[in-house]
């Protein structure tokens, strides 16, 4: 038990304050069980600066800023900011637009995933089993060989590359608000005071840097190496906001409808998932570390957070990206929301576009060695 | 001595490359380059975990880390 905490504290604590951040930022104007979302607020701030024309969700998030420039501070303090990049960054890059693209067809990324579980929708429940699976497909991989690729050491600059862009994007944001979208109405309005969430974010970067807290390197550890260090932090996240929804009463029950921006096509959230889940494992970590990584100086981290960026636009301007469940109609029937045709085909082809990804990488050690 | 170099890998090849090596040659002794500061929490925990004694010496932006047999 000792041992336990010895190991596992640093990740637990984070995953409490992850929780207890994401509670306080959903009480002060967050959207529901969105007190954080990597993928719905990269999305948001794509629509900010103009790149998509979704006016629900548009707004210079600042807790995106705060998540980078927070594991920034911390890599520095703690001499672990390492400038490194040159491990397949296009792949990278094409691989985080896939992921974003499955994110939101289910509306959310794993961190999200935790916080609709915790705030009782099932959906997210099905969410799980996908990025589950997803994860044990790439892990699988990983086993037979799969790597992007070694990174070499690059100039200082290139690590500070994604800091600045947020440090800039967020003084423009505060001096000059109006060259921004900023939603009227829709998920975009919804935010807590600007400055709060910018300071949680820093701790929570800081924190998620120092604990190296992942969920799908939890999922893929525990699958993989048996060893459920990270999955810990990802449970800690759980628990936090299942209580704290519950003492808050935001709690009513656990139930697939009429759950917050959230839909209840199964096979969609599950299909979104395993892209989450399998191209995460790719990658090397979940939304959120590669934000982190990106704040350490990792430049490959900073180019799959930008082709996240890219395929939040192509989300929405190709209208792959899911809606909420309208819910009950005048008749009393509960009404889904309708996955679009082109989300289907857009998920279709990212998982053959995962699967080629997964096989060529294999393939490319196998003649290496 | 056997040496693994993993630098440049970010995590979780570190620990897969040792694991292989492991797996391979069973080595009384293992060295272990990296520059990934998780691979050293991840390598050292496998250590802890598979009998084996952990030493890191860091080198600037690089650790070396040996694992010995127990």
């Amino acid at each position: 038990m000792k041992r336990f905490f010895k190991e596992n504290w640093l990740v637990i604590v984070t995953g409490i304050v992850v929780g207890v951040a994401a509670l306080l930022l959903q009480a002060l104007g967050n959207p529901k069980n969105m007190g954080f979302c990597i993928a719905c607020f990269e999305r948001d701030i794509v629509g900010a600066v103009g790149l998509h024309s979704a006016e629900a969700v548009q707004y210079v998030r600042p807790e995106i800023i705060g998540i980078v420039l927070g594991s920034c501070i911390m890599a520095l303090i703690g001499k672990e900011f390492r400038a490194q990049a040159g491990s397949s960054p296009a792949t990278r890059f094409a691989v985080g637009a896939l992921v974003m693209i499955g994110a939101l067809v289910f509306l959310g990324c794993p961190l999200r995933m935790l916080l609709r579980m915790g705030g009782g929708d099932l959906n997210a429940f099905v969410g799980l089993l996908g990025f589950v699976i997803g994860a044990l497909v790439g892990t699988i991989f990983l086993k037979k060989g799969f790597n992007l690729g070694r990174a070499y050491q690059a100039k200082k600059t290139e690590g500070f590359v994604l800091p600045v862009i947020m440090l800039v994007l967020f003084a423009l944001a505060l001096l000059v608000p109006s060259l921004f979208h900023v939603s009227e109405k829709g998920p975009g309005s919804m935010h807590a005071p600007v400055l709060v969430a910018f300071a949680v974010a820093l701790v929570v970067g800081a924190l998620a840097q120092r604990s190296r807290l992942c969920m799908a390197g939890g999922v893929r550890d525990t699958l993989m190496l048996k060893d459920p260090h990270l999955l810990w932090g990802s449970v800690a996240i759980f628990v936090v906001v299942l209580v704290g929804n519950i003492i808050l009463g935001n709690f009513t029950a656990f139930s697939f409808l009429s759950q917050p921006i959230a839909h209840s096509n199964h096979l969609w959230n599950l299909l979104g998932m395993v892209i989450v889940g399998w191209g995460s494992v790719l990658l090397g970590g979940c939304p959120l570390r590669q934000l982190v990584l990106a704040g350490s100086g990792n430049g490959d981290s900073a180019v799959t957070v930008l082709g996240m960026m890219a395929g939040a636009a192509l989300a929405h301007n190709l209208k792959l990206a899911s809606g909420a469940d309208p819910g009950l109609n005048e008749s009393g029937e509960y009404v889904k929301y309708a996955v679009t045709t082109n989300a289907k085909v857009a998920v279709a082809m990212a998982l053959v576009v995962l699967l080629v990804v997964s096989l060529c990488n294999v393939m490319r050690k196998k003649k290496e060695a | 001595m056997a040496t693994v170099d993993a630098r440049g890998y970010s995590c979780p090849v570190p620990l897969l490359m040792v694991q292989e090596e492991i797996k391979k040659t069973d080595p009384a002794e293992l060295e272990v380059l990296i520059d990934a500061p998780c691979a050293v929490e991840n390598i050292q925990r496998f250590a802890y975990h598979n009998g084996y004694a952990f030493q890191a010496e860091e080198n600037g932006d690089e650790w070396t880390l040996k694992l010995t047999k127990k």
